[in-house]
């Protein structure tokens, strides 16, 4: 048995990456993951790849930050220490809209950011999940699982057919490690 | 990826006959119908407060295709050029909308009907009863000369630059080349810039000058978000109504995904431009200015008042946040349409109160002359999108708008 964990199909452009995709399903090959220094479109639609659920936390931080400027401004300004402006009633709701909209932009930018850093293990203290430098520079990657498809040689000539330059067996999944 | 083997059929026209061009000739006579009733039975006031509201509506809507249009040029932009027709075909019309802008208005001002505010015996004049210290200040710039030059130079400007972009896109249309599109480029920038700097005034004029006493530095921009939205409204449910039809089969959901941004995105700038004006006057409760809020939470139109905020901002916002729903063909045309009547709505609570006060009326008149407008409109657009092919086969971008895919 081989230690062998990952094959990876070096391409060194994004139609022949794309056409390696196309070759490797129709020979049934799972792709784990493409790793592109760039945007490609219709990517996601080919790898089946499920729609990103940014959207939803985003709300989520969005509608705190809505929830804690309305309890916050209530608090001051209506229980804690009502005061008389400009002959308003306390619960000004007007003059309370522009607060809770910059608090709703503030968390959920902020928010955003964190989602990234954590989705992307791109933290502080934590080392990137990288499985080929060259994937962030100059080459199109796909990655496919060593362990689950075993023909490791059928794989290895699909994707040199395909057009790929270069094609890796990787016994280790990252290059770097926590 | 760049795939140039699509099989669509770019000499095709859109046939404008049948039941749709009857429908719109009824609907003009019903126009005409509901105007001789309102001026027959005594209602000239409220008969032009309509017919202003509807004129300024659809030349807001042909002037915001304009913009839509050199705004593309501008940005360089090529995702809509497979629907550009239909932008162009609307500002073909934009001259006789003009037209009947200008007729309305002065015809209304000259009989008293609109602008009375400012335009009336004597306001001017310190020896005179009627004689208004505000209005007087503001005589400079609101008499009648002035404004009816005002009025005539910026649509004749405007009008000029559609007939100048059209011009351009029909000799590329039959040479080709580069050439045509630099030069739309070139004016569109000058044309943007005239637009930006004119549009509030247009609006402070039109609009706001009924209601002469009151000023708001707003009021410019709220108008123009609230064309630009009808405007892409008017834009986006003429390509769903056309794609229902089996015409534009290069336009798919990607691109009205593009149109459903900027209804949502411009639906939320039209209500921060109206929160930023209510607020203000709110917050500074003077009462020069809260005049205009105080009319509008009369009895009357208070229950408009709010209906207007939660159809042109509560409803775009929550039918359109999601991604789904932008591509949705049918969501989309059903938001296209409450927007278009809520904007109609926006309109009716910018003007009403100004002029027939507390006589509002939703009935005869108002309907029929929305449907009379509405039937203009259709016509004059379908029959400038029916002269020609429904794409611009030589636009440069042109691939680049059926490849377009977010």
């Amino acid at each position: 048995m081989s230690n062998i964990k990952y094959i990876l199909g070096h391409f060194e452009d994004p139609d022949d990456l794309m056409h390696g995709i196309d070759k490797l399903q129709e020979n049934n090959v799972d792709i784990y993951d493409v790793y592109t220094p760039m945007p490609i479109h219709g990517i996601e639609d080919k790898l089946g790849i499920k729609r990103s659920r940014l959207g939803k936390v985003a709300f989520g931080f969005g509608m705190t930050g809505t929830i804690t400027a309305i309890s916050m401004i209530t608090y001051m300004l209506v229980i804690d220490w009502p005061m008389n402006i400009g002959g308003k009633p306390h619960f000004a709701f007007p003059d309370f809209i522009p607060i809770m909209f910059e608090l709703t932009v503030l968390f959920a930018a902020f928010g955003m950011v964190g989602t990234y850093f954590f989705a992307n293990h791109l933290a502080p203290g934590r080392a990137p999940r990288v499985m080929d430098l060259r994937a962030t520079n100059d080459r199109f990657v796909i990655a496919i699982d060593a362990k689950t498809n075993t023909a490791h040689d059928q794989i290895d000539n699909i994707l040199k057919e395909a057009g790929a330059v270069e094609v890796k067996h990787n016994e280790r999944k990252y290059v770097s490690y926590e | 990826m760049g795939n140039h083997n699509h099989t669509h059929n770019f000499t095709e026209q859109f046939e404008f006959s049948g039941k749709l061009k009857t429908w719109t000739l009824i609907a003009m006579v019903v126009g005409i119908l509901a105007i001789a009733f309102g001026l027959l039975t005594g209602q000239q006031e409220r008969t032009y407060a309509n017919l202003l509201l509807m004129a300024y509506y659809f030349t807001c809507v042909c002037a915001a295709a304009l913009f839509f249009i050199a705004l593309q040029y501008v940005a360089q932009a090529g995702w809509a050029i497979g629907l550009i027709r239909i932008p162009q075909a609307m500002s073909r019309v934009l001259p006789i909308a003009a037209l009947v802008l200008v007729i309305v208005s002065a015809s209304g001002l000259l009989t008293h009907n609109l602008y009375h505010h400012w335009n009336a015996e004597g306001l001017s004049d310190p020896a005179s009863p009627h004689y208004d210290k505000i209005i007087a200040g503001k005589s400079g710039f609101l008499n009648v000369p002035f404004f009816l030059a005002r009025l005539v130079i910026f649509l004749g400007v405007y009008s000029y630059f559609a007939s100048l972009f059209a011009k351009y896109a029909e000799r590329e249309e039959m040479e080709g080349g580069l050439v045509f599109y630099d030069k739309s480029f070139k004016w569109s920038s000058l044309f943007l810039v005239i637009f930006g700097f004119t549009t509030p005034i247009w609006a402070f004029d039109t609009i706001m000058s009924l209601e002469a006493h009151w000023f708001s530095t707003m009021f410019g921009w709220y108008n123009f978000a609230a064309m630009w939205v009808s405007g892409i409204c008017t834009i986006t449910l003429i390509v769903i109504l056309m794609k229902k039809a089996g015409y534009l089969s290069w336009v798919n959901e990607n691109h009205l995904h593009d149109l459903g941004k900027f209804i949502f995105a411009f639906s939320i700038f039209w209500t921060y431009v109206w929160f930023s004006q209510f607020l203000l006057i709110y917050y500074a409760n003077m009462p020069e200015e809260t005049v205009y809020f105080y009319k509008r939470w009369e009895p009357e139109y208070l229950p408009w008042f709010w209906l207007n905020i939660i159809i042109n901002f509560v409803a775009p916002l929550l039918i359109l946040m999601a991604r789904d729903s932008k591509r949705q063909m049918n969501r989309l045309m059903v938001v296209c349409i409450i927007l278009l009547c809520g904007h109609w709505l926006d309109y009716y609570m910018m003007i009403m109160p100004g002029t027939v006060e507390s006589h509002r009326g939703f009935g005869i008149i108002e309907i029929g002359v929305a449907v009379g407008f509405v039937g203009l409109f259709t016509y004059l657009t379908l029959n400038q999108l029916s002269k020609r092919s429904l794409v611009s086969k030589n636009h440069p971008f042109l691939e680049e708008s059926i490849n377009h895919q977010i």
